[in-house]
């Protein structure tokens, strides 16, 4: 009865994709399913690649005066390391769950704009792939994913160049994909989906959107008078002229502080998922966990000098974002609060996703409390440009962000792949993961402390670092290895004949569950009227007279008066090649602003030669 | 961007009962806001700030300045009586209009190319101190913004012609209206901040 309508029409030159199986029609979707997928590819590809990257810092670290890597090496490894695992996997990640879910959560059929969705996917792989092309071009970014000025804007080298294009690009997607994923949550919900039944992901989605939109501008500015400087010889950062290179890390850290929940906000939503699922209890204080990510989002835009306390702002800036700092823990602790009174008096099950979500919040505590030692501006003295600083942000956002995305992988894979992930393998997964991850970070506090500088290549035996070092060098390869158990665990998994002897695995409590899977192309055959929070697992339960809960019989669930489209045929949004097309003409751009002009003028006419053939082809093809 | 929603007719059912590309084209501006925001701010930050001239009160011509402003001021009257033809289905109508804004638009690049090669052979490049870098750049990212517009605005006269527009045409029209008031609108606030109050003179 559902039927995808696919009559090819000519709209232009070329005749229109309607393909929506086959290698080709990854090229040309506008499936959000499908481009969840391919953002989550990617964003992983990534993470192996700066997975490599830190282990080739951990590895030059390994021995005092090691001639591994030589200082400019080294620059441009932990530079990328940065750039790659915040911009190319976390964030991309985080977009791949979002897109992947957020409609079926919401009981839509895509998002609101899926031909400008497969632009945003498109816009990013090849702004990643820009930044990359830099190691064959002269020379990667070097000045730290931050990229202080007047260093970053004097570098005679290529790399910071590649850095301003790249993370404009990449922000172009972001920026893309938040308008476009707000505007999902805010006008495509099904009817009787209010705001505050909604699943928190999904609020935390939208939190991030917002968080996206009105941060990347920032960044953007302050990219753009980077390039200036270095390109054409402006003097927005350079002192000789009166430009202060303070504006920087004020631009850069006014997005910088936001970029950090952009992070680990999504992690927050996969956490407040699935604890409730294997916890079988609802989420303790819903609308607490939402208000309190929504009060993250608002503060997380005021405290950003605490980036900058040891550059002298003054006692007055410093103390008033010593105390913002202080505050922003507030509802940060409200949430793990909240998780704790989730799995109090539970039945808990600690399947894998339950590991890894209850490893997430232990691991972030962790980063939280020496997050709290920096707020306190004399104590951050000793601590900044130090691996106490390198110790507290990967307990954040590797122990919160990386381990809350492992979970959502086991959690969700059954749902995309119609497969599971193996169950002992995820275990031992996790508990490499747990001790590599502790060992190699865990000893940076000391590390931090004991007076070890940031971003130095080597260090003189005489200091007596070296014992610690080669500690977190060995956790950083256990790192690796569970990895690796992932990736042979997945590749088994999807060796496997597809099916599934249950298609909700896990008695879970939302809305995508409610769909075969994986999901068919439109999602819902009838889109779903919602009647309260944790929508499916009403649909499943009931509480008998004794108030226990009873199982409804299969089948007697469905709501068969509720608004139903009879005979509708359900009119999907048809594939298109425009987006790529328009997306491609960014990199040429980028390309012509390092090379020539010719190249940003034949760029910026595939831009818009893609913008008019898209304006000028319907959304769905008649 | 408006140009890809020109399909997005308001038809289909929505849960706040907006159409989604008019929310997401004031999510959009919001974000713009954040960008001039910073753009203008950084302008604002290094006034009186450069070591060498040309200085601002050596080099502009605020008599002129204050027409090709009227002009663009005025290119959002005939933006708005595009909307209106366009609401009223007199498209032809609506195109003229629309052209109009279009022109008046162009007239003001023209006049802001005309005063960059001016102040240009004064002495005053991006290069040669701060505030010709904060100039440029503030008043260039403006021009871009228009020159978008005004790409869009042609597009929407050129589909509208060739019959590719959706049967309500004033939708499209209105998107469009949104970004180029938008535009408008922060030139007056560029216009205030870097010509009309006065720069502090430069030490010395």
């Amino acid at each position: 009865m559902a039927t995808a309508a696919t009559v090819p029409a000519r709209t232009g030159i070329i005749r229109r994709p309607t393909e929506v199986t086959g290698w080709w029609s990854w090229f040309t979707t506008v499936d959000h399913k499908k481009i969840g997928l391919l953002y989550g590819f990617s964003a992983f590809a990534f993470f192996l690649i700066g997975g490599v990257e830190a282990l080739l810092i951990r590895s030059q670290l390994a021995k005092p005066d090691n001639t591994l890597l030589n200082a400019d090496q080294y620059n441009q490894i932990f530079t990328m390391h940065g750039i790659t695992m915040i911009f190319l996997f976390v964030m991309p990640m985080s977009a791949a769950f979002f897109n992947y879910l957020i409609p079926l959560m919401i009981g839509a059929r895509d998002v609101a704009f899926p031909r400008l969705n497969a632009f945003s996917f498109w816009v990013f792989i090849l702004g990643g792939l820009f930044l990359y092309s830099s190691w064959f071009l002269g020379g990667a970014p070097n000045g730290g994913w931050f990229g202080y000025p007047p260093n970053s804007t004097t570098d005679p080298s290529i790399g910071m160049t590649f850095y301003a294009l790249g993370l404009v690009i990449t922000g172009i997607a972001s920026s893309a994909g938040a308008i476009n994923l707000a505007v999902t949550v805010v006008n495509m919900r099904a009817p009787g989906m209010t705001l505050f039944r909604m699943p928190v992901f999904v609020w935390m989605g939208l939190t991030v959107q917002f968080l996206l939109v009105f941060a990347l501008p920032i960044i953007t500015v302050a990219l753009f008078e980077m390039l200036f400087d270095r390109r054409w010889g402006t003097h927005f950062f350079d002192p000789t002229a009166g430009g202060q290179p303070l504006l920087w890390q004020n631009l850069f850290w006014l997005f910088g502080h936001p970029e950090v929940y952009i992070l680990i906000l999504p992690a927050f939503g996969i956490i407040s998922e699935i604890l409730p699922v294997f916890s079988r209890k609802p989420l303790f204080g819903y609308q607490f966990v939402v208000f309190s990510g929504i009060a993250i989002g608002f503060i997380g835009f005021g405290v950003w000098a605490h980036h900058m306390f040891a550059v002298g702002l003054g006692p007055v800036a410093n103390t008033a974002f010593g105390i913002t700092t202080a505050i922003i823990a507030v509802p940060t602790g409200i949430k793990i609060f909240n998780w704790m009174g989730t799995m109090y008096k539970g039945d808990i099950h600690f399947d894998s996703p339950m590991l890894f979500a209850v490893g997430a919040v232990a691991m972030f505590v962790i980063g939280g409390l020496s997050g709290v030692t920096h707020a306190v501006v004399p104590s951050d003295y000793q601590q900044t440009d130090t691996y106490y600083i390198v110790a507290h942000f990967h307990y954040v956002l590797f122990g919160g962000a990386v381990f809350g995305l492992f979970g959502a992988m086991y959690y969700w894979w059954p749902k995309a792949f119609a497969r599971q992930l193996n169950e002992l393998w995820g275990k031992v997964q996790f508990w490499i993961l747990l001790v590599g991850f502790n060992l190699t970070f865990g000893p940076m506090h000391i590390l931090g402390l004991g007076g070890m500088i940031r971003r130095e290549y080597t260090y003189p035996a005489s200091l007596g670092l070296t014992f610690w070092n080669q500690v977190s060098t060995v956790g950083a390869f256990l790192i690796a290895l569970s990895t690796l158990v992932f990736i042979l665990n997945a590749a088994a998994t999807q060796r496997k004949p597809k099916g599934l002897a249950n298609e909700d695995p896990w008695d879970a409590r939302t809305l995508e569950w409610s769909t075969p899977c994986p999901p068919p192309i439109y999602n819902f055959e009838e889109i779903p009227v919602v009647h309260s929070i944790d929508e499916f697992w009403h649909r499943k339960y009931v509480e008998d007279k004794e108030g226990r809960l009873v199982r409804v019989p299969a089948g007697a669930s469905d709501h068969p008066a509720d608004g139903h489209e009879e005979g509708h045929v359900i009119h999907l949004p048809s594939p298109s090649f425009w987006p790529l097309v328009a997306a491609v003409g960014l990199p040429v751009m980028a390309y012509g602003v390092l090379y020539s002009w010719w190249l940003v003028g034949a760029g910026a006419l595939v831009t818009v030669v893609g913008f008019m053939g898209w304006a000028m082809e319907p959304p769905v093809a008649e | 961007m408006a140009d890809t929603t020109a399909h997005a007719a308001p038809v289909e059912h929505t849960s706040t009962g907006l159409p989604s590309t008019k929310l997401a084209m004031w999510l959009f501006l919001a974000s713009e806001c954040l960008l001039f925001g910073a753009l203008i701010t950084t302008y604002v930050l290094y006034r009186g700030a450069s070591t060498t001239g040309p200085y601002p009160h050596e080099i502009f011509d605020i008599r002129y300045t204050s027409v090709s402003s009227f002009v663009l001021l005025a290119s959002s009257l005939t933006m708005v009586l595009a909307l209106t033809a366009a609401e009223q289905r007199d498209f032809a109508r609506m195109r003229l209009w629309l052209v109009a804004t279009a022109m008046l638009g162009l007239t003001f690049v023209g006049g802001q190319v005309y005063e960059f090669t001016s102040f240009y052979h004064e002495g005053l490049t991006i290069k040669s101190n701060l505030f010709g870098t904060t100039f440029y750049v503030l008043t260039g990212f403006h021009g871009v913004h228009v020159t978008v517009g005004i790409l869009m605005l042609l597009s929407l006269v050129g589909m509208s012609w060739a019959g590719r527009l959706p049967d309500d045409q004033a939708f499209p029209v209105e998107m469009v209206g949104l970004y180029w008031h938008f535009v408008d609108i922060v030139w007056i606030v560029i216009f205030t901040v870097v010509y009309l109050i006065p720069q502090p003179k430069p030490a010395g």
